[in-house]
């Protein structure tokens, strides 16, 4: 019960910390790694609480999955986006056909292939735990 | 200056207190055999690191450390411990003379390497003064990006970090494709709820036989 109301309150503090880093890391200590393991990790509090098939009917196996891989598509698209605009691949410079000094494809840039790795790295993280914690073995009472 | 000095002094308490708590856990890690136990204290001993390493200013390092090495890790490798067996098999003595002398060699050679390691901070080290200079030089007029290192990590080395994503997805991809997308925990609970009921019923059929038989 306590615990419940607990991690009730804590979830969606810590999914806010995981965004701040996010988007933060141009200016502080972070960045989008860190961020996609906490948001990892509050899946796990979640299911460490209310039971893993409550976490797996809130955030089904597919879209975990699903969503590593569209993280690292948008991360290469970044990429093709710089060589359609004439640039070489992930050069943001090119991004907005900046002269160099201009830093919009630089900030532009370096926030989508944040998201990108964001999505990845919690996507993947939460497929290992998924995949781990889905096999059903029971963990018995005296192993504790 | 006494300022100096005590502030000096105080830091490295900290850390010579820092490092015991380590040296202590991994003493007990190795000496333990319930791997519950050794999977918390790993998680233990990755909290401690990361302080560690905020106490010698590598915040993202530590940052890093807290997240996956002791939020992360443990939680992955207690749901891996489900799977195996809870205790380690002991070892003969015989067999850890080996792994013993290695550690003792390895630990030996690597004291003998700090000697030549530069002082903390030191601005004449090889990792200060050249391409680390440069970097923080050129770094506000190529990129406009306050932070140093995420403008490295995501604009200079865009392609070494892309590489570093696809190897975190391919981890998540052949952990899946090894053990299953643990589809089938969530398969069985949304099929059959009743499932907790079957198990005590065959339970009841082996059992009541038995405690029947004596009395007929």
């Amino acid at each position: 019960m306590i615990m419940r109301v607990v991690a009730k309150c804590l979830i969606p503090l810590i999914v806010i910390y995981a965004f701040y880093v996010q988007f933060h890391g141009e200016v502080s200590a972070g960045g989008a790694f860190q961020a996609g393991v906490v948001l990892a990790v509050v899946l796990i509090l979640h299911s460490m609480v209310f039971g893993l098939s409550a976490t797996m009917r809130a955030v089904p196996p597919w879209f975990t999955r699903s969503l590593a891989a569209v993280g690292v598509l948008i991360y290469a698209g970044v990429g093709v986006w710089a060589l359609l605009k004439g640039g070489n691949y992930l050069e943001y410079q090119a991004l907005f056909g900046e002269p160099p000094g201009g830093h919009d494809g630089q900030h532009a840039g370096i926030i989508i292939i944040e998201l990108g790795v964001l999505c990845a790295v919690s996507g993947a993280m939460t497929t290992i735990f998924y995949a781990l914690a889905g096999r059903v073995a029971e963990i018995r009472d005296e192993d504790w | 200056m006494t300022g100096d000095i005590i502030g000096e002094t105080g830091t490295a308490l900290i850390n010579i207190l820092f490092l015991a708590i380590l040296f202590v856990v991994a003493i007990a890690i190795a000496r333990l055999r319930s791997l519950f136990a050794i999977v918390m204290l790993s998680g233990v001993y990755s909290l401690v690191s990361a302080a560690w390493y905020i106490l010698v200013d590598a915040v993202d390092v530590g940052f890093t450390e807290a997240a996956v090495g002791a939020g992360m890790s443990t939680a992955v490798l207690l749901g891996a411990m489900l799977l195996t067996a809870r205790t380690a098999k002991p070892e003969k003595p015989l067999k850890r003379i080996g792994p013993f002398l290695v550690c003792f060699a390895a630990g030996v050679m690597l004291i003998y390497a700090t000697i030549d390691l530069p002082a903390l901070g030191d601005a004449n080290s090889p990792a200060n003064a050249g391409v680390g200079l440069t970097y923080l030089q050129v770094n506000w007029f190529d990129t406009g990006v306050p932070n140093v290192v995420t403008s490295v990590l995501a604009s200079y080395r865009g392609f070494d970090t892309l590489g570093e994503t696809a190897v975190v997805f391919t981890a998540g991809l052949a952990v899946a494709l090894l053990l299953g997308f643990g589809e089938r925990s969530l398969a069985q609970t949304l099929k059959n709820t009743p499932k907790p009921d079957t198990r005590p019923a065959e339970n009841r059929k082996a059992s009541e036989p038995a405690e029947k038989g004596p009395a007929s």
